[in-house]
Parts: C-alpha cells; sequence; structure tokens
C-alpha cells in the first residue's frame, strides 16, 4: 500500500521523537499528502512502522478533521463558520458555494474536481469571511469574488451543475 | 442512608459540614465524592469509577460549596475533583446544584435512546439510576439523535454504540488499566465512537469488566443475553470463582435451572472490582450437554443409568468387602473439589488411602510452597497487598495466564513508583492521577521478570531476563544473596545473571514494601525455594516485604493440606494389591497423567466409581458413576493461593438425584457401615475436618453456619421483586411448589426476608434503594474501595510465626548442560483453554488457540521451521501429536508447550526432552 518513498519519510520522522508513536499524526499527513486521504490499508501500515495497535491509529486519525478518511475532490475548500466569518456574511458565501458547486457540506463534485468543508476558524478574523483552498487563505470574500477565486481552479462560469 | 457507621465517619481529624449536618470524618487527602458516597450520601457521578479515579470530565457530581457560615451564595464545584479540608461547608441539595445535575443529566440524554425496555443493562444501568436520582425524567430534546454502527466484538461483548455517553470509562479501564490496545475512542465532538478499528474480537483478556465499567447498555454480556434475565429475577448467592487459584468472589446468577451469568461480588482483599473473562464467561460449563445428571453403572461396554440407591449400595457393599479383606478402598481427591469433597472422601477411606489426584511430582510443589507459606519468610501478598506493592520481582510463573486478576493488580504496581514521586513533585493526591499517569506511562518502576519466555506483564516491567528454569531460580538465589550476604549464593554464575541480581537486589531493597511473586506454574522446585530465598532476605533487611505464590487449581492448596500422596503413590498402592475399590472425586486422571499410565492405573482396580458432576475420560472409564454438583448447585469451601479460606453458596437447588459430592461419600460410608449416621450438613462436615485439622480452623468462620438468622429469617437468595413466583412452574402444577431446603447453609431459596445488613460472605447481590446498578457497592463499603462492612469474606489461615523459623533453601546444582537434539520443554499456560471446566464454555473453546510448541527463532531456523508451520512433535519417543509452531522470545534449548489445551500430551514438566519437530507441510513434499 505506503510507497517505499512514504515509509521512509514515516521512519525518518518517527526517528525525531523519543518514541516513534508521537509521528503519528505527521506520519498521516506524510501518508495524505500524495494521496489526499487515508486509506484503511495505511492505517494498518503506519501502525507496523510506528508499533501502534490499528485502533490507536485510528483514534488519531478520526480525531483531526484535516485528516481524511475518505476520498476527497482534487481540491478541499474549508470555508470559516467561526464566529467573526459568520457576522461578516459566511453564509452567504456557503450557500453560494454550494449552489455553484452543486453540493453540500461534506460533499465531493461529481467530477472529484472539489470538496467542500466547514472550518472552525482559518486565523483571518480581521478579514472575514474567508475560505482555504488547498491550503491557501483567501478573505474579504464575495460570491463574485468566490466564482473568480473557483475559476482560478478551473471551475468555469459554464460549468455550474445542475443536481444540486 | 447507610445503617452502619462508616469508617470515615469515625472521630476524625477533619469536621465538614453537608446540608447543615455535621460530619467528622477521617478523611485526609481524599475527594469530596469519595466522602460524601462514604458516607452513604447519594450524589450522582459517571466518569469517576473507584477503580479509575477522578477526570472531572461529566460535571454530573457538582455540589455548592460556601466559603464560610456568613455565605449564602455559594459556587457550583466538582466533588470528585476537590479534595476534602478542615472546615468545608457544603450541600448536595441547593437549588442550583441540583439544577445544575439535572442539566448535566439532559446533554447526556441528548442522544441517549429511550430503549430500556429492550435493553440488557435495563433495571441495573447506573445511568437510569443518575437520570432518577437527578430528577430529570422527561426530556426537552426533540430532534434527531446520533446513531451509530455496531461492532461483533466476538463471543463475550454486544455492542450498542448510541447508547454511549462518552464517560470515557471505557477505555480507561481496557487500554490504561488493563492494557488492551484494540479499544479506543475514535472521532471527537459529539461524534465520539468507542470500538475497534474493524469488528473483531476484543482480545484483552479482561474485556468483560467492560460490561461493568460502562455506566450504560453500550457494552453488555452477550452470554446473558442468550438466555436473558432481568438483575432482579435472578436467583443469586455469594459464590466462589473455581477456575483458578485467585480465588474471586462472584455472583453467579440463575434462572429456570440454567446459570445466566457471572458478575463480580467486590472483596477488597481479592479481586476488588473486576474478574478476568475466564472467570466471568467459563460459567456456561454449568449448563453444558455434558452434566452427569444420573447415577451410571457398567454393563459390558456401556454406562446405563440406575437407581441412586441401588448405585450407593453396590459402592458400600464393594468398600465394605475391601475393608473387611485388610485391602481397603482407595480414594482420589481433586485440586477442584471442596476441602468438605476431598474431607469425605478421605474419611470414607481412611487417612493413609486418600491420595490426590495429581502427579507426585506435582504435589511435591505444592508441599513446598505449603511449606514456604507456613514458615513465612514474609507474610502472604493478598491482591490487594501486591497491588499497593512498590517494587516487584516475578520467578519464573506466567502471572497472566495462571492468575490473570493478580496479575491485572500486579499492572498497576508497576507505575506505584514513578507515580508516588511525581505525584509528590506536584503535590497531588492519589485520586487525582489522571495526568501523572498520562505523563508516566513510558517510565518503569522497579518491577523485574524472570521467565522462559515473555508474558504480557513484561510491557510495563523495567527488566525481564529469558532464562531457563536453573538460570531463574540462579538469579533468584542470587538477588537474596546480594540483599542478605547470610543468604547462600549459588555457584557458577554467569556474568549477566550476576549483574542483573544486583541491580534487582538494589531496587528491591530500596523499597518500602517489595513483593516477590513465583508459583507451581514453572513446576520447579529450586525457583519457588530461591523466591522464598528472596523474601526471607527482604524481611531480615527490614522492609515490609509480602511473597505470593500462585497455586494452579481452585483448591490445589486446601485439598494438598488433607492427602497422604499423590497419584503415582495411588498407582503403586493399587498395583501391589490388585482388584481394589477406587474412588475418585470430581477429577479427571486423564488430565494429570499420560493416557497409558491413567489406564494402567485405573485397570489395576477391582472397582472404579467416579464422582463428578461432568462427563470426562474417567467418569466414561468407571464402573460407577455418581452425578454432583456444579460451584453453582452446592456450597463447600476452597482455600485460594493467598492461603484465604473462603466459602461458596449454591446459587440454585441441585436437580434430583445429583447431589454435593461430599453427600456421596458419606452416603457411601453409612451404607459401608463405617459411619452410624450421615452428616446432616456442610457445617458438620467442616466441625469434623476441623477438629482434625486445626489448621483449617479458620474455614469455619469464613461464613456463618446453617443456622445463622438475620432478623429471623434465613438470607433470600431472590430479590424482593422478582417476578411469576407462583406462575413460573405452572406449567408443571398450579399449585406453588414450597422452597427447596437448604441445609448447608443460612441461605433461602425465596425472596422473603431482608438481606441488607447480611455480613459481606453471605450478600447475595449489590442493590441499594435507588441504586440498581453494581455501583451500589459503595453502599456495602466501609469506605469507597476499602473493607466490606462487617469485613471482606474469608479468614487468612497462614500468617507468619511470630518467632522467625525456617532458614534460607541451599542453592540447587546447576542443571546438566543440554544433550545434543534434547530441549528443556517447559508449560506454558493459557487464560483461554489451560483451565478444564471454563474449557466446555462454548465462549471460552473459541478463544482457545489450537495446541502449539514455542520455541526460539535459532531453534527454529535450526530445524528448518517458520512461525505457523504444523509440526509433528515427538517427545521421547512417543506418540507423535501434530501442533503449530510458534517463535517466542526464550532462550535457545528450551521449548513449551500448553497442557491442557486440547491436543497438547500430558507429560511430566519441565524436562530435558528428546524432541524431534517435523513439518507437517514438508513432509507432505516427500
Amino acid at each position: 500500500m505506503l510507497s517505499e518513498r512514504e515509509k521512509e519519510r514515516i521512519t525518518e520522522e518517527a526517528l525525531l521523537h523519543e518514541y516513534p508513536r508521537a509521528a503519528v499524526s505527521e506520519a498521516l499527513l506524510i501518508v495524505q499528502e500524495s494521496r489526499g486521504w487515508v486509506p484503511d490499508e495505511a492505517i494498518v501500515e503506519v501502525a507496523g512502522l510506528l508499533g501502534m495497535s490499528t485502533e490507536e491509529v485510528e483514534a488519531v486519525a478520526t480525531f483531526y478533521e484535516l485528516i481524511f478518511r475518505k476520498p476527497v475532490g482534487r481540491h478541499v475548500i474549508l470555508v470559516c463558520d467561526s464566529v467573526s466569518c459568520w457576522i461578516t456574511g459566511e453564509e452567504a458565501i456557503l450557500s453560494h458555494l454550494q449552489r455553484r458547486l452543486g453540493i453540500g457540506l461534506g460533499g465531493t463534485t461529481p467530477d472529484g474536481e472539489f470538496t467542500l468543508l466547514p472550518a472552525g476558524c482559518l486565523g483571518a478574523c480581521d478579514a472575514g469571511p474567508a475560505m482555504m483552498i488547498d491550503g491557501k487563505l483567501y478573505d474579504t470574500l464575495t460570491p463574485e469574488r468566490a466564482d473568480g477565486i473557483l475559476a482560478e481552479y478551473g471551475m468555469g462560469a459554464d460549468a455550474q451543475t445542475s443536481h444540486g | 442512608m447507610k445503617t452502619f457507621t462508616p469508617a470515615t465517619a469515625r472521630a476524625g481529624a477533619i469536621h465538614l459540614t453537608i446540608d447543615g449536618r455535621r460530619y467528622d470524618v477521617d478523611a485526609e487527602g481524599k475527594n469530596l465524592l469519595h466522602v460524601c458516597l462514604s458516607l452513604g450520601l447519594n450524589l450522582p457521578y459517571f466518569c469517576w469509577h473507584p477503580a479509575l479515579h477522578s477526570v472531572g470530565a461529566c460535571r454530573q457530581c457538582a455540589v455548592k460549596l460556601f466559603k464560610d457560615e456568613t455565605d449564602t451564595k455559594g459556587r457550583i464545584i466538582m466533588s470528585c475533583m476537590t479534595p476534602v479540608t478542615d472546615g468545608m461547608r457544603l450541600s448536595i441539595e441547593d437549588p442550583e446544584a441540583r439544577m445544575f445535575r439535572g442539566q448535566v443529566t439532559e446533554w447526556l440524554m441528548v442522544n441517549h435512546p429511550h430503549d430500556c425496555p429492550i435493553c440488557d443493562e435495563g433495571g441495573e444501568c447506573h445511568l437510569q439510576d443518575m437520570v432518577v436520582m437527578t430528577g430529570h425524567a422527561y426530556r426537552r430534546y426533540r430532534f434527531t439523535k446520533r446513531t451509530h454502527r455496531n461492532q461483533d466484538l466476538g463471543p463475550f461483548i454486544n455492542h450498542e454504540m448510541n447508547r454511549c455517553i462518552q464517560c470515557y470509562r471505557c477505555i480507561r479501564f481496557y487500554r490504561d488499566y488493563a492494557g488492551g490496545t484494540d479499544l479506543e475512542a475514535m472521532g471527537a465532538h459529539d461524534d465520539v465512537y468507542f470500538g475497534r478499528q474493524t469488528d473483531g474480537t476484543l482480545e484483552n483478556e479482561f474485556s468483560g469488566n467492560l460490561v461493568e465499567v460502562c455506566p450504560t447498555g453500550v457494552f453488555t454480556d452477550k452470554t446473558l443475553k442468550m438466555h436473558y434475565a432481568r438483575k432482579w429475577d435472578l436467583q443469586t448467592a455469594p459464590s466462589l470463582c473455581v477456575h483458578c487459584a485467585v480465588g474471586c468472589n462472584t455472583i453467579p446468577g440463575e434462572r429456570y435451572g440454567a446459570l445466566r451469568r457471572v458478575r463480580t461480588r467486590y472483596n477488597g482483599e481479592v479481586n476488588g472490582y473486576f474478574l478476568c473473562d475466564r472467570g466471568r464467561y467459563g460459567y456456561e460449563f454449568v449448563n453444558g450437554g455434558r452434566r452427569l445428571r444420573q447415577p451410571l453403572v457398567r454393563t459390558g461396554d456401556s454406562l446405563q443409568p440406575a437407581a441412586a440407591a441401588d448405585a450407593v449400595s453396590r459402592v458400600g457393599a464393594a468398600v465394605s468387602r475391601a475393608t473387611g479383606s485388610g485391602a481397603s478402598a482407595i480414594g482420589i481427591g481433586s485440586p477442584r473439589a471442596s476441602l468438605e469433597t476431598n474431607y469425605a472422601l478421605r474419611s470414607l477411606v481412611g487417612p493413609a488411602n486418600f491420595y490426590l489426584g495429581v502427579s507426585d511430582r506435582h504435589l511435591a510443589i505444592l508441599r513446598l510452597m505449603t511449606r514456604v507459606l507456613r514458615e513465612g519468610p514474609a507474610p502472604i501478598a493478598s491482591v490487594r497487598h501486591a497491588a499497593r506493592s512498590d517494587a516487584v520481582l516475578v520467578l519464573g510463573e506466567d502471572v497472566w495466564n495462571t492468575a490473570p486478576i493478580l496479575a491485572l493488580n500486579l499492572r498497576q504496581a508497576s507505575s506505584n513508583a514513578p507515580a508516588a514521586a511525581a505525584m509528590k513533585q506536584k503535590k497531588l493526591n492519589a485520586w487525582d492521577d489522571a495526568a501523572v499517569r498520562g505523563a508516566i506511562r513510558h517510565e518503569k518502576g522497579p518491577f523485574f521478570i524472570a521467565s522462559v519466555e515473555a508474558t504480557r506483564l513484561d510491557e510495563v516491567a523495567r527488566e525481564c531476563h529469558r532464562l531457563s528454569p536453573s538460570d531463574i531460580a540462579a538469579l533468584g538465589f542470587a538477588t537474596a544473596h546480594e540483599i542478605d550476604a547470610s543468604a547462600p549464593a549459588p555457584a557458577g554464575l554467569s556474568e549477566p545473571i550476576q549483574a542483573a541480581a544486583q541491580r534487582i537486589a538494589a531496587a528491591l531493597k530500596a523499597a518500602e514494601h517489595p513483593l516477590v511473586v513465583s508459583g507451581a506454574g514453572l513446576a520447579a522446585p529450586e525457583v519457588i525455594q530461591a523466591a522464598a530465598n528472596v523474601a526471607r532476605a527482604l524481611k531480615k533487611a527490614g522492609r515490609d516485604a509480602r511473597i505470593g505464590l500462585v497455586f494452579p487449581e481452585a483448591n490445589s492448596f486446601g485439598a494438598s493440606l488433607l492427602a497422604a500422596g499423590g497419584l503415582d503413590d495411588a498407582g503403586r498402592v493399587l498395583a501391589a494389591h490388585g482388584g481394589r475399590v477406587l474412588l475418585v472425586a470430581e477429577n479427571d486422571l486423564f488430565r494429570q497423567m499420560a493416557p497409558e499410565s491413567a489406564r494402567s492405573l485405573l485397570a489395576s482396580a477391582g472397582h472404579v466409581v467416579a464422582v463428578d458432576h461432568t462427563t470426562q475420560a474417567t467418569t466414561e472409564a468407571a464402573e460407577i458413576v455418581l452425578p454432583s454438583c456444579t460451584y453453582a448447585e452446592s456450597s463447600g469451601s476452597m482455600v485460594s493461593s493467598e492461603g484465604r479460606a473462603q466459602r461458596y453458596f449454591s446459587v440454585f437447588p441441585p436437580l434430583e438425584p445429583a447431589q454435593s459430592a461430599w453427600r456421596w461419600f458419606d452416603e457411601i460410608a453409612v451404607r459401608a457401615g463405617k459411619k452410624a449416621a450421615a452428616w446432616k450438613g456442610l457445617d458438620e462436615v467442616i466441625r469434623a475436618m476441623t477438629q482434625e485439622f486445626p489448621e483449617l480452623r479458620g474455614v469455619r468462620d469464613a461464613a456463618p453456619g446453617a443456622d445463622y438468622r438475620l432478623n429471623g429469617s434465613r438470607v433470600p437468595r431472590k430479590s424482593i421483586r422478582e417476578s411469576g413466583r407462583t406462575a413460573v412452574t405452572a406449567n408443571v402444577s398450579l399449585h406453588e411448589p414450597p422452597p427447596a431446603r437448604d441445609p448447608d447453609s443460612p441461605l433461602a431459596y425465596t425472596m422473603e426476608g431482608a438481606s441488607i445488613g447480611a455480613p459481606a460472605s453471605l450478600n447475595a447481590r449489590f442493590w441499594s434503594p435507588g441504586w440498581n446498578s453494581d455501583q451500589s457497592v459503595s453502599k456495602f463499603q466501609v469506605e469507597v474501595s476499602g473493607q466490606l462492612i462487617g469485613g471482606d469474606p474469608g479468614v487468612r489461615l497462614f500468617e507468619p510465626p511470630a518467632q522467625e523459623a525456617g532458614m534460607y533453601f541451599p542453592p540447587s546444582p546447576a542443571d546438566q548442560p543440554a544433550r545434543d537434539g534434547m530441549l528443556m520443554l517447559v508449560p506454558r499456560y493459557h487464560v483461554f483453554g489451560s483451565e478444564e471446566l471454563s474449557s466446555l464454555a462454548p465462549g471460552i473453546a473459541s478463544r482457545t488457540s489450537p495446541s502449539s510448541i514455542s520455541l526460539s527463532r535459532a531453534e527454529c531456523e535450526k530445524r528448518g521451521l517458520r512461525e505457523g508451520d504444523r509440526a509433528r512433535v515427538t517427545v521421547d519417543g512417543a506418540e507423535a501429536t501434530e501442533m503449530a509452531v510458534l517463535i517466542r522470545e526464550m532462550p535457545e534449548g528450551t521449548a513449551s508447550i500448553a497442557p491442557g489445551v486440547p491436543g497438547t500430551p500430558v507429560l511430566p514438566l519441565p524436562a530435558w526432552a528428546g524432541v524431534t519437530l517435523a513439518s507437517v507441510a514438508a513432509e507432505a513434499e516427500r
């Protein structure tokens, strides 16, 4: 399941800690980096590499909401729903995105391009509403600005889906 | 309120006021929840558990604390997280505190289904009790509840996650306390899931405790589900686990003549709040299809049902003839039978003709252990002592598999020393140790194990030494010598063993309460002697040292005190004078000796009479078989490894003509004219036995006699709300039958009479108004986690003599060097599969691994074997047995097999043996 490179990187990470198990969240991120998510088989292999039980690894993997235990789209959109963004119009942005993408929160577009998720806070409380795509932060959003950003990720104006 | 004065309420140093009432408590360093529960006050809680301590997570035990007498406002605090201090004023009943607790219940109930009527926990549910206690009987939440998919967790535990209230007690017990790794909390916030990664059996040997630790119906007893009855409908009695020698106290429950389940009966000195899965789930043998229900008499090749009177008179006549002929009858007793049964057989055949049904070699080990404990190089450790020790040396015994509950407590002891140091530094109380235990979990206390192969306790040990039996002994002798120079040193020690002995000696000597554990598991006398020397050396060095020796079976200790010899002796006597009458009490000789030896022993007797409750190879080979009772249908006494005499009481009456084995022997004695009248009840047997064996005096005091009455009546086995009393047998007769008589105990097979206030040894259930779950146990304790009111059941028979007696054992000479091709073959034990009766329970059987031989990697490679291969194993040229090959961390030149597991030959172990292994696959290729 895991590539040699992934195994090497996990083993290296483990050496940086007094106890190999301390590297578990890093190991899961390494797996997620190239695959976008963490499959069941990877949980078993990470457990083996770090001397943990699969349950112990799973407990960590399911605790963090940014470690994905299901496949996600090529781009992951995190929409901030914390108080500051909510005050500045998060609901309008979110419903616009849902309409444009034709998916609900937690959904992935049928073409596998986008997954839409909520986020607790993106650290942009001074410039809400905010969202993050593939780790890049976009703030002071308006529906129009959001459309422009989606276009940067290959979503054309004509791509609006009708099955939302 | 409790009906007695708890210890905490005795003149104590701390004065506090609760709801305007003043209490003087002796509770320095305790928390308020502990104090309130110990005082018998009703205060709800969830995440707190007496054995798992405080984490302050659920907010359910909130009370109001006032600054002083003028403070009328007060503030809400969590009682489980607040240490008690002098002059405290608090209120449980304060309206704001009550409202707060009600809110907590409301939150907890948001996702909890209202499925009590179909929930197995209903009627003994801590959550139900707490909801009623907080008065929050109506829900405002009208929305969709979160649901989960349940998992198949194996034969013991049923999973119903929707009922979960996220108290985390399950993983705090399973993972932190018992060391399990396959149950975790998954997810976060309001979507937490307690389970495995995928469906599958929970592997930890203490998984059954989840049923009691879980405050609601997430984890319930799957075996009970197969034949379900509510707690209040179960007939119960105080009982003992018969599946090892720890002597755990249990409460088995019966309905309609079948045992439905086994629960923990708290005993502060023995098992505390827990049982192992063998003890909890082994009970199904009682209901099994192999039970003997009728006397059987051999006609030709088959055993045919016979009338009890006929069978007894045939045996009686034979015994009488034998006595007349001068070649009197021979009796073979049993380490799994009660003291009374062994004693009755001994009385029937005469002291000189009574043998214990274990090999002479095995009996010698039992006698050596008895000698050590009698001489008392140090007092015997109870399980409670073990849990409190601050340094441990385990010599040769795989405690996890031979005395599981002792091992569970040793596991806690391993972190005592590092935890105590950290707690002292942080000025924390013992109950507030959750964070510290987490922080120090990689620190290992002074805990040392010397064993032939890896054990499950290794993970908590500072050092593990894989040694042959004679090297384990050498390490022990050397350690004793390092502690006290007057202890003899072994000759020819290897450098690593010498160095290890120095380290171990220094650590044990530095401890206040060091403990040495060994036992009969390895069956190596020198290892037991070495353990005795270490204990003696520590005692001489002024330490509060204790010794624990693990006996193999439930009553090995007790039965060995009565016997004149072992099986080989009995065989010789039978062979010397053919045609004798042989009586075997509840023992399968084919488990104790090689089949050909057992066959020839039985063949040399003229008549073989076997008494047992379950068909086994010896009853099948007998001429006359008499059906006895299991622990569930009879009363009796046993002696645990602690030397604790304890009584178990029948849970339900035997199905006639089955009766206690001692009654059969007594009837035969009367019929044979050896006795004028039969014993009227158990008390008479015990009286006769203790007169003959003053050492067993304590057996009499282990529980009140049959004439004890509580407020003028017997103590009921049934609950006050047992249903259907007048209807359960209506299909047989419309007349309500009179309750069965019980001449052996002061308990009655009825619901009449009060049970609250009975001595702990007669307590048939933990229940108190408002407390239907097992958490009601705190109402029966002098103090939370302390003794039961009136004292923990059982009487210790052996204390060290006032005058120091006994001497150091001389070290045994080193073993002969291994011969080529020979292996030192040692026994290996398993919680599931090594014990005879529990193995008959389907759940236990399904958890039993097939017969196997373990070897070091080097030994396997020498023979071209791989892990998991099947090999034909030949020991000393005997018939080959097919076994699975396991590669284990063990010294070269050693191998182990698992006696008792089906398919493992019965061999005298440990022994140098010519073992040949041939891979079955390799043979097939040829």
